[in-house]
C-alpha cells in the first residue's frame, strides 16, 4: 500500500491575503509531505490556515489572498511554475478536491448527471457523449447512490445531503486522480451519514490506491482514517507522525492539549483540560513560536525565535523548542 | 424645565446613546469619503436651501408679464432666458424648486408611514392578515406607476392636490413590501422571542424593537424616491395633469415651452436640468447612504481610518 | 418536466385574481370621475335633460355600484369600452388602430434595452471596480434621473435641429404590405426596402429615449447579479473540476440570468407607460399619445381603455416572465 515513494511536497509555502485592515499571513513557512497511497491527516482547528493550504495546491486562493512563497512539486513538477491552462488539466483529473459543504457545491440549475459528464468532457475532448453518461451512471453506482439511473436526472436540490456528497465524491474520481484532497467532508453531515461516508472514502481509496488528504478538526475522523497525521497552527505545521504514534506519544504542547481536550467514552477522566487563551490574531500574530503565549512549557527562547519542524523520532517530527 | 436641567437630560442621552451616536458619525463620514455620494449630499442640500430662500432672492417676479422681453435667450439680467410672456424662467424655476419639495414630502409623508405600518402588521402577523394585505398590495403593483399615476389624478380632477393623493397610492405598496420582507427576516430573531417571552405588548415589539432595526433600508428607499416622486410629478405636469398654469412648477415649465422648442431652445432646457440635478442628487445621495450602511464598505472605511 | 407542467398551471390559476382586481381598480377609478358623465356625452350643459335620462338608462347609470361593475365586466367581456365622446368611435376601435404602433416601439425599445444594458452589465462584472465600471454606474445613475420628456426633447435638438440626421417625429410610411401593423416587421417582410430604412429613422429616437432608463437598470442588475454568482461556492467547484473558464462563465451567467429575466419583464410595463411621454414629444401614433389627448379633451373612456389595456399587458408580462423563471431555475417549480 505505502510504496514509500512522495507525491506532494510542500516547501516553505506562505500564503498572505491583502485586506484593508492588513496582512493576513494565513500560511507562514509550511513544509509537508505526502507519500504516495496513504491516508495523511491535516488537523487544526478552524482558522488555522488548512483549507488555505490546500487551495493554495490547486492554485485557487480567493483574493485577496496570494502565494507568496514557497514551492509546491506535485509528482516531480512544480505547480507553482505551471502556466494557468496546463493547472487547469491538473485539476479534476490529477488532483481532485471534495468540499466541506456538499449543499453548495453543485449549480443547483444542472442535472447531477451533468455536472459529472462535463467534468469528463472538460479533459477528454474525444469521449462521445453517451459513454460520459454510461460512465457517470457507474461512477453513481460506485458511491453507493440508490437509484443511480434516476439521480442522474435529478437536481441537487432534490438530493439529500449525504447523497450530494456522494455526487461530488464521484465527480472527484471520475478522471481517476492521483490525489484526493477532502476538506472537511462530513462537518455539514448528519453523524450517522457522517459515518457513512467516511467509511465510502476509505474503500475507494484502498480500492483505487488514490493518495486521500483529510482535512478535519476531528480527532475521531483522525483516528478512524488516517496513516499519518499533521497537525498544524496559526498557519505552520507543528507536528507530522504516524497515527498511532501521535495519539500515543504527542509531542508538541499543542497537540497535546488537543488530545487532552476530547472526552474519553472509554476511560475515567476528571476533567477535560482545554487550552487557554485562543487562536492569535493573524494579522500581528505572536512572535517567536505563535504558541507561546498559550502553552504551559515556554521558555524565553520561544519568545524570540520560530522553531523548526525536526525530525526528533523516525518519522515523527516536531517544531518545538523543548527538543 | 429650566435650561440646566435640560442641558443635563441632553448630556445623559448622549452618554446613553454613546455607541449610536459613534456609529451614525461613521456613516456620515464614510458617505462623505466617496465622491458621488459627497455631490449628492451637496445637490439636495443646495435644493433644499434653493427651496426655503428660493422665493425670496428671485431677481424678479414669476408672474410678471413683460411682452417687451417676450422670448429672450439667455442673458446676465435673464440668467435662464424669458418665456413667451417675458416672464424671467430663472425666477420661476427658483420658485419652482418649492412646489417640487412640497410635492415630494407630502407625496411621502402619506405613503411611507402607511407602507411601513402595513408592513410590519403584514409580517408580524402573517397567516391571513399577511395574505389580504399582500392580496392588495399586489393589485396596485399590478399597474405600471405612471399609468396609475395617471388614472388616479384624472378621476381626482387634476389638480396638483389630487397629483399628490395619486402618487401616493402609487408608492406605497413599495413600502409594504420593503418593510414586510424585512420584519421577516428579523422576525425569527432571539430578541423578538424574548420581547414575547417578557410578555411585552405585539405593538411594543413591532415599534420599539423591530422598526428601529429595519428602517435603514426604508431611509435608502425613501431619499431615492424623493427623486422618483419629483420626476413622476413633473412628467404628470407635463402631459397636463398637475400645476396648471401659471404654476411654476418644472415639468410644466417644459410643457410651457415645448411649443417653442427647438428654436427658443432655454425655455425647455433649463427647467428640464433643474430637474434631472435634483433628482441625480437624491438618487446619489440615497446610493451613498446605502453603500455607508453596508456593513463590508463601512470596516473597509473604518479599518482604512485606523491605519 | 411534469412538476413544470403544474407549476405553470398554477400560476395561470393565480393570474386570474389578479386579473380581476385589475378591473376592480379601473372599474372604481372610473366612477370616482367627478363630472356627470352622462351629461358630458350628451354634449355638456346644453344637454337635453331628456338625453341624459336615455344615456342614463343605456348605461346603466342609475343603478347599484356592484350592478354597475357586473355589467362593466360583460362589456370587457364583449370588447366594449365605452364610446370616446370626443370621436365617438368606440374605444376599443381607437386603440386597435394604435396600438400596433406602440407595440412597435416598446420592442424597439426593449430590444435596445437587452442588447445595450446586458452586455454594459457584464462588462462592468468583468472588469470590476476599473474605470468602465465606474463609468457604467455613473450612466445608470443618471439614466434613472432623467427627465423621459426632457431627453426626447434633447435629442429632438441634437439630431433634428442641429445635425438633421434624424426626423422630428412621426412614424415612417407603411410598408406596402401590412401583416402585422408593425411597420418595421412588415417592410421587411416584403421586402420593401425604402419603408425599411424610413421607418427605422423614425423610430431610432424615440425607442431609444424610452430605453434610456431600462439601460441603466439593467446593466445594473446584471452587474449585481454576476457578481453575486461568482461569488458563489460552486463556482469555486468548478473551478476545482478544472473546466474551462469560458464553461464556468456559462455556468454563472444561467445562474445570474434570473433576476435579469424577472427585470426585463417588469422593464416592459415601464416601457410602456413611458411611451405616453415619448409618443408626446415625437408625435408618435400609438396609445400613449390617444391617452394624453384624451386627458387634454377629458375623455375619460379614452384615458380608461388605455390603462386598462397597459394594466393587462403589463400582467400578462409578469405572468410570462414568471414562466421563464420556472423554466430556468427548477427551484422554483415546487
Amino acid at each position: 500500500m505505502n510504496l514509500g515513494e512522495e507525491l506532494l511536497r510542500i516547501e516553505d509555502l506562505s500564503v498572505h491575503f491583502f485586506t484593508y485592515a492588513g496582512v493576513v499571513r494565513a500560511v507562514e513557512d509550511l513544509n509537508l509531505t505526502v507519500m504516495r497511497g496513504e491516508v495523511f491527516a491535516l488537523v487544526g482547528e478552524t482558522g488555522c490556515g488548512k483549507s488555505i493550504t490546500m487551495r493554495a495546491v490547486l492554485r485557487l486562493v480567493p483574493p485577496p489572498g496570494k502565494i507568496v512563497k514557497g514551492r509546491i512539486i506535485f509528482d516531480g513538477i512544480d505547480l507553482l511554475k505551471l502556466s494557468e491552462e496546463e493547472m487547469r488539466k491538473i485539476r479534476g483529473s490529477e488532483i481532485a478536491m471534495v468540499f466541506q459543504d456538499p449543499n453548495t457545491a453543485l449549480d443547483p440549475l444542472f442535472t447531477a448527471g451533468y455536472q459529472v459528464v462535463e467534468t469528463l468532457v472538460a479533459h477528454n475532448k474525444k469521449v462521445g457523449i453517451k459513454d460520459a453518461w454510461k460512465r457517470a451512471l457507474k461512477l453513481f453506482k460506485l458511491v453507493d447512490i440508490p437509484e443511480a439511473e434516476k439521480r442522474l436526472h435529478s437536481y441537487p436540490h432534490e438530493l439529500s445531503g449525504g447523497m450530494k456528497q456522494r455526487v461530488v465524491i464521484s465527480i472527484a474520481l471520475s478522471l481517476n486522480p492521483k490525489l484526493l484532497i477532502a476538506d472537511e467532508p462530513t462537518t455539514a453531515l448528519d453523524v450517522t451519514i457522517q459515518a457513512q461516508i467516511l467509511k465510502l472514502l476509505k474503500e475507494l481509496q484502498e480500492k483505487y490506491n488514490v493518495t486521500l488528504i483529510m482535512i478535519t478538526h476531528n480527532l475521531g475522523v483522525v483516528a478512524e482514517m488516517a496513516d499519518r497525521v499533521a497537525v498544524m497552527y496559526a498557519g505552520s505545521i507543528v507536528e507530522i507522525a504516524d497515527v498511532f504514534e501521535l495519539f500515543e506519544n504527542p509531542l508538541h504542547p499543542y497537540t497535546r492539549g488537543l488530545l487532552g481536550a476530547i472526552p474519553s467514552v472509554t476511560k475515567r477522566v476528571n476533567r477535560l483540560t482545554p487550552i487557554p487563551g485562543t487562536v492569535p490574531n493573524m494579522i500581528n500574530p505572536p512572535s517567536g513560536c505563535k504558541f507561546h503565549p498559550r502553552c504551559r512549557y515556554s521558555k524565553s527562547i520561544c519568545k524570540l525565535k520560530k522553531p523548526e519542524l525536526k525530525e526528533v523520532q523516525s518519522g515523527h517530527f516536531v517544531a518545538c523548542h523543548l527538543y | 424645565m429650566s435650561l440646566v436641567a435640560l442641558k443635563s437630560r441632553v448630556e445623559r442621552w448622549k452618554v446613553k446613546n454613546k455607541a449610536k451616536i459613534e456609529e451614525w458619525k461613521l456613516t456620515l463620514r464614510v458617505m462623505t469619503m466617496s465622491p458621488l455620494a459627497l455631490s449628492g449630499l451637496i445637490i439636495v442640500v443646495l435644493f433644499l436651501i434653493i427651496a426655503a430662500v428660493g422665493p425670496y432672492v428671485a431677481p424678479h417676479d414669476p408672474y410678471e408679464i413683460d411682452f417687451r422681453v417676450m422670448l429672450e435667450p439667455p442673458s446676465p439680467e435673464h440668467p435662464f432666458g424669458t418665456d413667451e410672456y417675458g416672464r424671467d424662467i430663472f425666477s420661476r424655476v427658483l420658485h419652482g424648486a418649492r412646489i417640487s419639495l412640497v410635492i415630494g414630502i407630502i407625496t411621502l409623508s402619506i405613503s411611507v408611514p402607511i407602507g411601513v405600518i402595513l408592513g410590519l402588521i403584514s409580517g408580524y402577523y402573517g397567516g391571513i392578515v399577511d395574505e389580504i394585505i399582500m392580496r392588495l398590495t399586489d393589485i396596485f403593483l399590478a399597474f405600471p406607476g405612471l399609468i396609475l399615476a395617471i388614472a388616479l389624478s384624472v378621476a381626482l380632477g387634476g389638480g396638483i392636490e389630487t397629483v399628490m393623493v395619486a402618487l401616493s397610492m402609487v408608492w406605497w405598496p413599495y413600502y409594504v413590501r420593503l418593510t414586510r420582507g424585512q420584519v421577516l427576516s428579523v422576525k425569527e430573531n432571539l430578541y423578538v422571542e424574548a420581547a414575547k417571552a417578557i410578555g411585552l405588548g405585539d405593538f411594543w415589539i413591532m415599534f420599539k424593537h423591530i422598526l428601529p432595526n429595519i428602517i435603514s433600508p426604508v431611509i435608502v428607499l425613501a431619499t431615492m424616491d424623493m427623486g422618483g416622486v419629483i420626476l413622476t410629478a413633473a412628467a404628470l405636469s407635463f402631459i397636463g395633469l398637475g400645476a396648471r398654469p401659471p404654476t411654476p412648477e418644472w415639468g410644466r415649465l417644459v410643457a410651457d415651452g415645448q411649443p417653442y422648442f427647438p428654436e427658443y431652445w432655454w425655455y425647455v432646457f433649463f427647467p428640464g436640468m433643474v430637474i434631472f440635478l435634483t433628482v441625480l442628487g437624491f438618487n446619489l445621495l440615497g446610493d451613498g447612504i446605502r453603500d455607508a450602511l453596508d456593513p463590508k464598505i463601512r470596516r473597509t472605511i473604518e479599518f482604512k481610518e485606523r491605519g | 418536466m411534469t412538476e413544470l407542467k403544474y407549476y405553470f398551471i398554477r400560476r395561470v390559476l393565480t393570474f386570474l385574481p389578479t386579473l380581476i382586481g385589475l378591473t376592480l381598480i379601473t372599474f372604481v377609478v372610473s366612477v370616482m370621475i367627478p363630472s356627470n358623465p352622462a351629461r358630458l356625452w350628451a354634449g355638456g350643459i346644453k344637454a337635453n335633460p331628456e338625453v341624459i335620462e336615455l344615456i342614463k338608462k343605456k348605461y346603466h347609470l342609475d343603478e347599484p355600484l356592484y350592478m354597475q361593475y357586473y355589467y362593466y365586466i360583460m362589456n370587457l367581456l364583449r370588447g366594449d369600452l365605452g364610446t370616446s365622446p370626443i370621436t365617438h368611435r368606440p374605444v376599443i376601435l381607437d386603440i386597435m388602430t394604435y396600438f400596433p404602433a406602440t407595440v412597435e416601439l416598446a420592442i424597439v425599445a426593449e430590444i435596445l434595452v437587452v442588447i445595450i444594458g446586458v452586455p454594459l452589465g457584464i462588462l462592468s462584472a468583468l472588469k470590476k471596480d476599473s474605470l468602465a465600471d465606474h463609468i457604467v454606474r455613473v450612466f445608470s445613475l443618471v439614466g434613472v434621473s432623467l427627465p423621459i420628456f426632457w431627453l426626447g426633447l434633447m435629442l429632438q435638438w441634437v439630431f433634428y435641429y442641429y445635425l438633421g440626421v434624424l426626423p422630428a417625429g412621426g412614424r415612417g410610411i407603411p410598408p406596402k404590405v401590412k401583416y402585422t401593423g408593425l411597420y418595421i416587421l412588415d417592410s421587411l417582410l416584403c421586402q420593401d426596402w425604402n419603408a425599411f430604412i424610413d421607418n427605422l429613422t423614425h423610430v431610432i429616437m424615440p425607442a431609444f429615449t424610452l430605453a434610456y432608463i431600462g439601460i441603466g437598470v439593467i446593466a445594473r442588475i446584471t452587474r449585481s447579479s454576476i457578481l453575486d454568482v461568482a461569488s458563489a461556492d460552486f463556482v469555486v467547484f468548478l473551478q476545482v473540476k478544472g473546466l474551462e473558464k469560458l464553461k464556468v462563465l456559462k455556468h454563472i451567467l444561467k445562474n445570474a440570468l434570473v433576476p435579469i429575466v424577472t427585470m426585463l419583464g417588469l422593464e416592459f410595463g415601464a416601457l410602456l407607460s413611458g411611451a405616453v411621454i415619448t409618443e408626446t414629444i415625437f408625435y408618435w401614433p400609438g396609445i400613449g399619445r390617444y391617452a394624453v389627448q384624451g386627458i387634454n379633451n377629458l375623455d375619460f373612456p379614452a384615458i380608461m381603455g388605455v390603462t386598462l389595456l397597459i394594466g393587462l399587458v403589463y400582467i400578462v408580462t409578469n405572468l410570462i416572465v414568471d414562466l421563464m423563471y420556472a423554466a430556468i431555475d427548477p427551484r422554483v417549480r415546487l
